[in-house]
């Protein structure tokens, strides 16, 4: 008892020093120049980046939030969320397992997230240095050594100030929309790769590797460079169910290639659907766009989004240089009471542009989906193709499934293709593999990942089983 | 091994079998034949348990068992399997995925440990070549963008993979060709066996004389208006169900 109580008191005085520190570190809700300010002295800017970010909030200001997508959510009071947390304190954060809600570790153990990563996933209070820290390291070195740049926004604007201003906005400008000028204005954290011309990248890039990802935070800003000739693969996310106190998130992400540059861009998005009436999930309103700024450049975006209370994101592909291509392979579930509106823009600007989209919507419970596509095709975009295919599968008869195909072309030498259907998920199909001895919900599972199937043999090998266990715990009992 | 009694069933409030009667014992081929919506299809649909059939009065028993009691994969996994007239396309899942799902099922059920990867190779290599296919069928969707011949061959490789008690096979022949005919009907002759028993349902005499049945029974209007042997499909064959219908009213 004695020791106990000795242990408890040393935590306590450690709990008020450290509260101090910390208090001055968080802001209170609002949004104005001065918190603007404050988050860019915090992350110790250049005077550059200060003005970029008040340049980005008046035009902020004078913008409307777009109403346009086929969502239904109650109105964001911008003034009532607060722009600048420091981390949450390890005091307040559940003390070891125990303390987690056994469903969600239920949830980890059925997706084989290894049991050192559950801690710190569930928001555990680990000592900072866990294991992988060694392995980071020996990754940073053979980045460096490859001469790829892999750090955090807020590093990149310090230490590479000059690529940063060279390309940060040119893809997604500030006034771009209304989350993406928010973004602009108070952006946090997020992620900058920098891959010189030539270099393949030696390894995928996960932001899972980064050692600050704990807390990115609810505007994240991305931005990935490839000079000519240059590849990466960047991974983006993670399976397991991420919780999170912020409820709005409005990240940013850009990507570059030059002359036959090669981006693929993976996402796993499984933020926090809300309860079975969609209370406390996240709200995800995302920006991505790709530029193929070079000939032959290729850009693919590639995901799988199964969480959420909202999602609002539509990765695009501007393709500017001759011959280059852009790619969009998606796959999203929605359950319970979710709500999407996601799809891709292809931008065919350059001569002999082609793209390719592969949308899969996987709508169950009371959920709605649309899929919200266009492919624009410019006056000089000769010979440009694209093919489209969207594909919804509905579970039950209380969810719904839209889409939302544009078309805009500009020339008559180009040839696009769209296909498109929508099925209920076959009782057909289903009666089939039950008389053959396969229970529903195995059957469901097979039936669901066999739909999908185009989309996932385009993530990475490890991402792609990831992919499929996370697919069948979210159809858990979709089904009957 | 399976006794039907009695069996009155409704489509929507359609009575389709109005007190169907039929025994079937371990080791016996049973056809049943009729004309168009008499009903043929409905009785091996209620037994392999699809959906949207009210069973109103009678029985199916098997093994002693309540068959109208159990999941659909219960009836599956101890024995009673269906072959489908128009088997449908799951469009992204390997053929041999799913056998090796179907068939780890059924072995589950019987309290066995999952088949062997070396062992499963071997028995669908042999397998697919009684059923003169080729091995890219294992790795083709299934169903997707079969002929017509092609499902019947895979629905028959299902069953030599499955081996079924009771195998029930609907309008297998129907749009078969002269040479796919024979290759199911071997398939199916190979299912022959003392603990086995198959149950055919056809529109056409065609198919019993590749697979010579035990039995055969006349379904007009939900109910068995005659039994057989072999030589009443034949006289079918030459007098038609009209004949039948008339002797019997």
């Amino acid at each position: 008892m004695a020791t106990e109580e000795m242990e408890q008191l040393v935590r306590r005085e450690y709990k008020d020093g450290f509260v101090t520190d910390i208090e001055s570190d968080t802001l209170p809700p609002g949004l104005d120049e001065d918190t603007i300010a404050f988050i860019s002295r915090k992350k110790g800017e250049p005077e550059w980046m200060l003005e970029w970010r008040l340049d980005a909030y008046q035009q902020w200001l004078k913008m409307k939030e777009p109403s346009w997508a086929h969502l239904d959510y109650p109105p964001i009071d911008y003034q009532e969320i607060s722009y600048f947390s420091a981390p949450k304190r390890p005091e307040d954060r559940p003390q070891s397992l125990d303390e987690v809600d056994p469903k969600l570790l239920e949830t980890y153990e059925k997706l084989g997230i290894p049991l050192h990563e559950r801690a710190a996933l569930a928001g555990v209070a680990v000592d900072a240095v866990f294991d992988s820290e060694s392995v980071i390291t020996t990754f940073k070195k053979e980045l460096g050594e490859a001469g790829v740049i892999f750090c955090s926004i807020s590093e990149a604007v310090q230490e590479y100030p000059e690529l940063v201003k060279a390309y940060l906005g040119t893809v997604v400008p500030k006034n771009d929309n209304y989350f993406a000028a928010l973004n602009s204005a108070v952006f946090t954290d997020g992620s900058f790769v920098f891959v010189p011309k030539g270099v393949k990248c030696p390894m995928e890039l996960s932001t899972y590797f980064r050692i600050n990802a704990e807390n990115t935070g609810q505007f994240e800003r991305t931005l990935i460079v490839c000079e000519s000739g240059a590849e990466v693969s960047y991974l983006e996310g993670c399976t397991a169910p991420q919780r999170d106190e912020n409820q709005l998130h409005a990240a940013v992400v850009e990507l570059v290639a030059l002359d036959d540059a090669y981006i693929k861009y993976s996402t796993v998005q499984n933020w926090y659907p809300g309860d079975e009436n969609g209370v406390g999930g996240i709200y995800n309103f995302v920006t991505k766009r790709g530029d193929c700024r070079g000939e032959r450049s290729r850009i693919s975006w590639t995901q799988v989004e199964t969480g959420s209370a909202i999602t609002w994101k539509y990765p695009s592909c501007m393709l500017r240089g001759k011959d280059s291509i852009g790619e969009f392979y998606s796959v999203a579930v929605t359950g319970g009471r979710q709500q999407a509106d996601t799809g891709t823009k292809m931008v065919h600007i350059g001569e002999g542009t082609r793209s390719t989209i592969i949308s899969k919507g996987i709508s169950s419970g009371n959920s709605n989906q649309s899929y919200r596509g266009l492919v624009k095709i410019g006056p000089r975009a000769k010979g440009a193709r694209n093919y489209t295919e969207c594909d919804s599968l509905l579970i039950g008869d209380t969810c719904g499934a839209h889409t939302y195909p544009y078309q805009e072309i500009g020339n008559s030498t180009s040839t696009l293709e769209h296909e498109a259907t929508t099925s209920k998920i076959g009782e057909d199909q289903l009666f089939y593999c039950q008389s053959r001895g396969i229970s529903e919900e195995d059957a469901v599972s097979m039936i669901v990942n066999g739909f999908c199937k185009d989309v996932f043999q385009e993530l990475p090998m490890e991402f792609a089983v990831e992919a499929e266990a996370l697919l069948n715990v979210t159809l858990e009992g979709a089904v009957g | 091994m399976l006794e039907v009694n009695d069996l009155h069933v409704s489509v929507e409030g359609n009575e389709i079998l109005k007190g169907l009667t039929l025994t079937i014992n371990a080791g016996e081929v049973h056809a049943i034949m009729g004309p168009n919506g008499a009903g043929k299809s409905t009785l091996s649909a209620v037994i392999a348990g699809k959906e949207g059939y009210e069973v109103t009065q009678g029985s199916i028993l098997y093994d002693g068992r309540d068959v109208l009691e159990m999941e659909i994969e219960e009836r599956a996994q101890a024995g009673l399997l269906l072959g489908f007239q128009y088997p449908v396309e799951i469009p992204g899942v390997k053929n041999i995925y799913l056998l090796k799902a179907a068939l780890n099922a059924q072995r589950a059920a019987q309290g066995k440990g999952e088949i062997p990867a070396p062992e499963f190779m071997k028995l669908i290599k042999e397998k697919i070549a009684n059923m003169k296919m080729d091995a890219s069928f294992l790795q083709r969707a299934v169903n997707e963008g079969f002929s017509g011949g092609e499902k019947k061959r895979n629905e028959i490789l299902q069953m030599l993979v499955l081996q079924p008690r009771l195998a029930m096979l609907d309008e297998i022949d129907s749009g078969l060709d002269i040479d796919a005919m024979r290759v199911v009907s071997d398939g199916v002759n190979s299912l022959r066996s003392e603990e086995r028993a198959i149950l055919l349902v056809t529109h056409y005499q065609r198919l019993l004389d590749f697979v010579v049945p035990d039995f055969v029974h006349v379904l007009v209007d939900g109910r068995i208006v005659k039994s057989g042997n072999a030589e009443l499909a034949r006289e079918l064959e030459a007098n038609g169900y009209e004949g039948i219908e008339e002797s019997v009213a």
